[in-house]
This record gives structure tokens, C-alpha cells and sequence, in this order.
């Protein structure tokens, strides 16, 4: 073999070894990866009864939201499982029933306490008036909440 | 073709004829695109105006991954055939990589703020991008430290295991970034409306990615040309 084939061969292995390390390493640390837990991961494990702080994310439940000044009443869901929040606060301009949302906060008597809010929104991009006709049309997944400028 | 530009002096040449061509397709496409983008492409259904940094967030995201594919196939090249063009491409594709990224991550949380609630999270896809840009830095003052550029060339290599990560971190784990919007061709989940604006911004990136990275690859060259013919002298 060439001086020139076998740097390569080496060059090949070495990014093959690294890559499998990195895979194998991050495979180990799965859940700890994990930006935050959905209903399903909390409600009737030992996480709905720890007082640890921990990341909720989710689907806001339609119908579910509630508000008297700023403390906030929703419900989050990931088809599975719902669990109820409460938040005390602003809520970002993005926050709507049917959208995603991530809380951060601890759990307290089957209830998660967020100190904070934020809003996830998904990789679809459209005009209003888009959104509009495929509503009026019946197209429409999600029952979702618009920006209205 | 690729051995023949191999040669420096001939790359140069290319450069040259390119250049030009190059610059006036990164100004008219990239005008074109943020002229369309900021006043023409309707708002969005969900973010309404603020989803209008998306036209520069989202081109500054792909050339920076790309600078560092080309940052690795560079530094493997120059491992392999130790030719000096190979590492000049790579320190070029550096430092404009450094740069697209540092761009993309401020880009992002200036997005954030307004969509998210909030300027930074360590969520998968953000600190893989956050290590990308510090894997930059590191090659570049490495690669400043050492006469052959081996060592830096190695660091590249190794760092090229964490494009993957940035890719597919959105759909491995859990993370507060949305998935990839352009993922197939044929049914993008951007309305046509808001994609061509976004492509005509991308093909500008690129144009001026490739016209700087060339203009890096001159001024090292010239660079390098000075400093040995000083050494002769001495």
C-alpha cells in the first residue's frame, strides 16, 4: 500500500471511530439530551411525584387555557397523557391553544408550577390569507389560533 | 479537472475569471431576495412580520454547514496529499465559516426573543451550533500556532462528526427548534410565498461564500509568497 492510501485508510477510520464514540456517547446520555419531557413521560411515573425542577413540553390543549391577570391556567397534552399547568407571569407573544409550548417548573400535588414560558412554533410557514382558505376549504389539521396584525 | 486546479498559480487564474461573476451574483440575488423578503412576501399566519428573519437566519444556518463540509474535505486532503492548496482552502473556508456562524447564532436569538420568548436554551440544535462555532475558532488559532497545519487539520477532521448532529438534532431529541422546514424539495412545508425569497437569499450566500472564500485563499497565498521570500533574504 502507497504512503498516500494508507493516510487515507487512517483518515477514514479515524472519523469512523470518532463518529461511532460520539453515537455510542450520545445514545448513553439519551435523556439527558432531552430538552424537555412530555405528559406521557410524567404523569404516573416517579417524575410526578419529585419535587426536582424539570422542563414540560407539549401541545396546549384546546379549550383548556384560562387567565385572571397574569396567572395562567392551561392544560398541556401529547396526545397521551394532559397535565395541568399553572403559571404566574407574562406569556410570550407566540403562546396559543393548539401550539406547542415548553414550561419550565416543578411539579406540586399532580400540578406543574412553570416559572417560565416559552412558546415552540412549528416548521410550517404561510400567508395568513393561506391559512385562511384551507380553513375555509377544510384542509385545516389544527383548530389553531392566528396572528392577527 | 481536480488535479489540474490543484495548482495554485492555476487556481488563482480561476479566480480570477470567476470573481467577478461571482460578486455581481451574490449582490443581485441577495438584493433581490431582502428587497423581497422585507417588503413584498406576506407576513406569516403564526409570527406575522417577525418570521421576515428567517430570510437571513436560515442562509447564514446552510452556509455555515457548508463552509465546514469544505473545511473537512479541505483538511482531509491535505492530510492525505499534503498539498498546499488544501490547506489554504481549509483556513479560507474557516474563517468565512467562523464568521456565517457567529452570524446564524446571533440571527437566531435576535428570532427568539420574539417567537420563543427567550435569546438563548441549550437545546440540542443550538449548542451543536454553538460547539461548531467554537470548533472554527479553535482550528484558527490552531492552525496560527503550527508551521505544517497537521494538528489543526486533525481538529477539523474530528469536528466534522458534529454535522450530523446539527442536521438531526431536531429529530432525535426533544428539542424547542422546530424540524427542518426544507427537508425534501418536492413539498417544503414554507408556503411558495415565503420559499422563493428564501432561495434567492441562499443562492446569494452562497455566491458571496464562495467568491470570499477564493479572496481568502489569494490573500494567504500572497501572504505566504512574502513571508518566504523574506526568509530567503535573511
Amino acid at each position: 500500500m502507497k504512503p498516500r492510501q494508507q493516510r487515507a485508510l487512517w483518515i477514514v477510520l479515524t472519523v469512523f471511530l470518532a463518529g461511532a464514540g460520539t453515537a455510542m456517547t450520545l445514545n448513553a446520555f439519551q435523556d439527558n439530551m432531552l430538552y424537555f419531557h412530555s405528559p406521557a413521560d410524567i404523569v404516573g411515573t416517579e417524575l410526578e411525584h419529585s419535587t426536582r425542577p424539570f422542563r414540560l413540553g407539549g401541545l396546549v390543549e384546546q379549550g383548556s387555557y384560562s387567565a385572571t391577570g397574569v396567572s395562567h391556567r392551561f392544560q398541556v397534552t401529547d396526545g397521551a397523557k394532559i397535565l395541568a399547568v399553572h403559571y404566574t407571569g407574562l406569556m410570550p407573544a407566540l403562546f396559543r391553544e393548539g401550539q406547542g409550548v415548553i414550561a419550565e417548573g416543578h411539579m406540586e400535588k399532580g400540578v406543574f408550577v412553570a416559572n417560565k414560558i416559552l412558546a415552540k412554533h412549528d416548521e410550517t410557514y404561510m400567508p395568513p390569507e393561506v391559512a385562511k382558505a384551507l380553513k375555509e376549504q377544510g384542509h385545516w389539521k389544527q383548530n389553531q389560533e392566528e396572528y392577527k396584525p | 479537472m481536480f488535479s489540474f486546479y490543484a495548482n495554485p498559480t492555476r487556481f488563482l487564474r480561476l479566480k480570477e475569471r470567476v470573481s467577478p461573476w461571482l460578486l455581481l451574483l451574490a449582490v443581485a440575488a441577495l438584493g433581490a431576495g431582502i428587497v423581497w423578503g422585507l417588503f413584498f412576501s406576506p407576513p406569516d399566519y403564526q409570527q406575522g412580520e417577525t418570521v421576515r428573519i428567517m430570510y437571513l437566519h436560515v442562509p447564514f444556518a446552510w452556509m455555515s454547514m457548508f463552509c465546514y463540509a469544505w473545511l473537512a474535505a479541505s483538511a482531509a486532503l491535505y492530510l492525505i496529499y499534503a498539498h498546499r492548496l488544501a490547506d489554504l482552502l481549509a483556513q479560507a473556508f474557516a474563517r468565512v465559516g467562523a464568521i456565517l456562524t457567529l452570524m446564524c447564532l446571533l440571527t437566531g436569538s435576535i428570532w427568539g426573543k420574539p417567537t420563543w420568548g427567550t435569546w438563548w436554551v441549550w437545546d440540542a440544535r443550538l449548542t451543536s451550533v454553538l460547539l461548531m462555532f467554537f470548533l472554527y475558532i479553535a482550528y484558527c488559532l490552531l492552525r496560527a500556532r503550527e508551521e505544517s497545519g497537521k494538528r489543526a487539520a486533525i481538529l477539523a477532521l474530528l469536528g466534522a462528526v458534529n454535522l450530523p448532529v446539527i442536521k438531526f438534532s431536531v429529530d432525535w431529541w426533544n428539542t424547542l427548534h422546530q424540524p427542518a422546514s426544507i427537508s425534501r424539495l418536492s413539498s417544503p412545508a414554507i408556503h411558495p410565498d415565503l420559499l422563493w425569497p428564501l432561495l434567492l437569499c441562499a443562492g446569494g450566500l452562497l455566491a458571496l461564500t464562495l467568491w470570499l472564500s477564493m479572496a481568502w485563499v489569494e490573500t494567504l497565498w500572497r501572504e505566504a509568497r512574502v513571508l518566504r521570500r523574506e526568509a530567503q533574504h535573511d
